[in-house]
């Protein structure tokens, strides 16, 4: 495996970066790129119905926490939460006929955008309650604590959910009996339309275990290694034995909460500055063609992943409808 | 090519004015780019192109109004993307009118479901409901690891009722664990272990508290099954005492079965005896499913006879008939079996033969047993300690009406909490609850005596 860029941009120590790692990274983010903006664009066509969060702008967090992960660990996050399951190695058409609510969606239909699951990758959802997969993440570790088996649960949430009460007595139940768990904080710097110096005394999310005794620390979110490095450090303490990590992902939603918020509480200028000057998948890019990759090789990603999307598309609009038979299924299991 | 659709940019816009054109023929574009805005009722939005390609016309001019969602707004040269053929298509798909909805999958029949039945001479023992909850909890720990306890003061202090005596001692403090006094977060975190296929026992000091964990019961562990597709199973036990505890006033005695009995993706259980305790507790931490199960702090103490078995389990959705009768139906749950059992005994010198039925579970209701006893007496009274409006007797009398209209000689009637939160006064508090008196008061007045 040839030995590539260093990333020159954002002075970090990034001696093993590989080309093949370069590349993966780069084609898991723009991935869930392009998969968000036809989600979109479905939405749009009225394909999608209701809520539909998408996680354009944040790829960087999802795709490099993933890389830290090992198999058996588990993820779970909130509503906005299609990043994380295409991260985690879920089936793009099973997402997307999902959003489209079809029989061949990941939860048959019966879900939707903000309710996806997938034990076989280790994704527990896709929670439409804010805070509440806070509590679930911290049981997920429980059950690895309890079992011994080396796993560790990531458990994201936002910086809304942040100053949720449940957070903190899950805080305090992860430290105190030293649960495997890495607290991700998806810090986008809006809840909904709420700025987060308009919703928090404190705005170092980083330190918002501190008075539990678990380390924090903040992360570039937009920088794919910065937040892999994190999650290695975050997650060999966690692995450990010496229980809960926070880490404070500083990273920016390109689109409106969801998909009916025009965005009108910050400036075009603010989202334009982020996008031309922050943008992770451009980070990327930009390290890519430092390590002397070239161009044809990175269109044919472009082209591949262009593929893999409307072959999603395709399947998510003619996959049919649930049949009205499933209305009655899945409500107990049988004993 | 590729031909650029008015999008719907909220679940109820139907049209909207393309205000502003940010492109204009012959721009290369590409996917993510701003290419226009869109004013609806709501806001001025911005539209991102999906599709790269180079623009071939402009097909509806800057400051159109009324424009249709799904409307080719601008046309692409090149690229891949999904024709608006296929689009159609899918559109026709998506509004075509739904199936007939089928009938519920309840009306697939079940086995009928019994009690197990013990021979002549098995013999009983005596135990109290606090043991026989704790012997359950016991026995099924021996059986399976993944089943473990947890809950305030539920190890070192005993059970703040002393029903998990000695389970510490036995388990260790890997599966009898105390937690800090936190509903919202230790449900959660019994709902994740559920999730990530332990089986927990979460016991709740008194269910009152648990009001504040109740988005973890219904929204992550009753739903969770449904909304994934099936692919999430939550084994999961919520226990503890509920309803009028003595004195406690207004924010400690309440019953909240007809709460969780409302929700579909629950079992509901409230035992009244030891035996219901010991074969239920069992049966509801074996079950695949998330089971609310419902306690009676005042009979924790009461001693009752139970078969001396090995593996005494009894089974969800089964009524009990506790006492045979004639005359008139009398449903109860948990404590309130007892009243209802003396009220019978009452009037039974009086000549009116009572039959009282056990519901034991609230959730799925054994409503063919209840017919049944309709069916045979004609008359019904339901008893139940929480507050009438929307609760567990007006279901009942619901499904009697609608099932065995033709059969009852009077209407039925409902026995329940006056509809007032629990006084704190000694005299006040025993206005409110039900009694015997206004038991037999209600079968007087359905058998017309």
């Amino acid at each position: 495996m040839a030995r590539a860029a260093k990333a020159s941009d954002s002075g970090k120590k990034l001696s093993n970066v590989s080309k093949d790692e370069l590349l993966k990274y780069y084609r898991e983010m723009v991935l869930i790129r392009r998969f968000e903006e036809r989600a979109g664009q479905l939405y749009g066509m009225g394909l999608i119905g209701g809520f539909c969060h998408l996680y354009i702008g944040q790829e960087a967090v999802a795709v490099g926490m993933e890389a830290a992960s090992k198999d058996g660990d588990q993820v779970i996050t909130g509503y906005r939460d299609h990043g994380h399951m295409l991260a985690a190695g879920m089936d793009p058409k099973a997402v997307m006929a999902e959003l489209t609510g079809r029989a061949g969606g990941s939860s048959k239909g019966k879900g939707g955008s903000m309710h996806m699951f997938d034990i076989a990758t280790g994704f527990y959802g896709g929670h439409g309650i804010v805070g509440a997969q806070v509590s679930l993440g911290t049981g997920l570790a429980f059950s690895d604590y309890y079992r011994q088996n080396g796993n560790v649960s990531f458990t994201y949430f936002g910086d809304g959910a942040a100053n949720q009460g449940q957070v903190y007595e899950s805080f305090n139940m992860a430290q105190l009996w030293k649960l495997p768990v890495v607290y991700v904080i998806e810090n986008n710097e809006y809840a909904m339309g709420t700025s987060l110096a308009r919703a928090s005394a404190t705005v170092n999310l980083s330190q918002r275990g501190a008075s539990f005794g678990i380390p924090g620390e903040t992360v570039d979110g937009m920088d794919v290694f910065a937040v892999k490095d994190a999650a290695e450090r975050a997650a060999e303490h966690a692995r450990s034995g010496k229980g809960p990590y926070i880490l404070e992902m500083k990273t920016y939603r390109y689109r409106g909460h969801s998909m009916s918020d025009p965005a009108k509480y910050r400036s075009k200028e603010e989202v334009e500055e982020v996008k031309t000057t922050r943008d992770p998948i451009d980070h990327i890019k930009t390290m890519l063609q430092q390590a002397g990759v070239a161009e044809d090789e990175i269109k044919a990603i472009d082209a591949d992943v262009k593929a893999i999307v409307l072959e999603a598309v395709e399947f998510a609009q003619t996959s049919p409808e649930p049949d009205p038979s499933e209305l009655f299924t899945d409500i107990y299991t049988e004993a | 090519m590729t031909d650029i659709l008015m999008p719907a940019l909220s679940p109820t816009m139907e049209e909207g004015t393309l205000s502003k054109w940010l492109i204009k023929v012959g721009d290369e574009i590409s996917a993510g780019q701003v290419i226009a805005e869109i004013e609806t009722d709501k806001a001025t939005m911005e539209v991102e192109a999906v599709d790269e390609g180079k623009v071939e016309a402009i097909l509806v001019d800057a400051g159109t109004e009324g424009v249709k969602v799904n409307t080719p707004i601008a046309r692409l040269e090149g690229g891949a993307s999904a024709s608006p053929a296929t689009v159609q298509a899918a559109l026709e798909a998506a509004v075509a009118p739904a199936a007939e909805p089928v009938a519920a999958a309840a009306a697939v029949p079940k086995p009928e479901v019994r009690d197990p039945e013990f021979p002549e001479g098995t013999p009983m023992v005596k135990i109290t409901v606090r043991d026989a909850l704790r012997d359950a909890m016991a026995e099924e720990m021996r059986r399976d690891d993944a089943v473990f306890l947890m809950g305030e003061e539920v190890a070192q202090y005993q059970g703040a009722y002393k029903v998990s005596r000695g389970l510490l001692e036995e388990f260790g403090d890997r599966r009898v664990i105390d937690t800090p006094i936190t509903e919202m977060g230790f449900a959660g975190i019994g709902s994740g272990a559920a999730m990530a296929g332990l089986k927990p026992i979460i016991e709740f000091m008194t269910f009152n508290f648990a009001m504040q964990a109740i988005d973890h019961i219904i929204n992550s562990s009753a739903k969770t099954l449904y909304m994934s597709g099936g692919q999430i199973k939550s084994s999961i036990v919520f226990r503890g005492p509920n309803g009028a505890a003595a004195r406690v006033a207004a924010q400690h005695s309440q019953d909240y079965s007809a709460w969780y009995a409302n929700v579909p993706g629950l079992k509901v259980l409230a035992p009244y005896d030891a035996a219901d305790a010991k074969g239920l507790l069992k049966a509801a931490i074996r079950d695949p499913n998330p089971v609310v199960f419902l306690e009676h702090e005042m009979m924790y103490g009461n001693e009752f006879e139970i078969p001396d078995v090995e593996d005494f389990v009894l089974p969800i959705g089964k009524a009990k008939i506790q006492r045979a009768g004639k005359d008139v139906t009398i449903t109860a749950h948990s404590r309130m079996v007892g009243f209802a059992l003396k009220a019978a005994e009452q009037l039974a010198a009086e000549g009116i033969d009572v039959e009282v039925i056990n519901l034991r579970t609230l959730r799925p209701l054994d409503t063919a047993t209840i017919i049944a006893s309709v069916k045979k007496t004609n008359r019904l009274v339901t008893v139940e300690e929480g507050w009438g409006p929307c609760g567990i007797g007006a279901e009942v009398a619901a499904r009697v009406v609608a099932e065995a209209f033709d059969d009852l000689d009077a209407p039925p009637l409902r026995v329940h909490q006056e509809d007032v939160p629990m006084p704190y006064a000694a005299n006040l508090e025993a206005m409110v609850v039900p009694s015997v008196e206004k038991i037999v008061k209600a079968v007087k007045a359905v058998t017309y005596r």
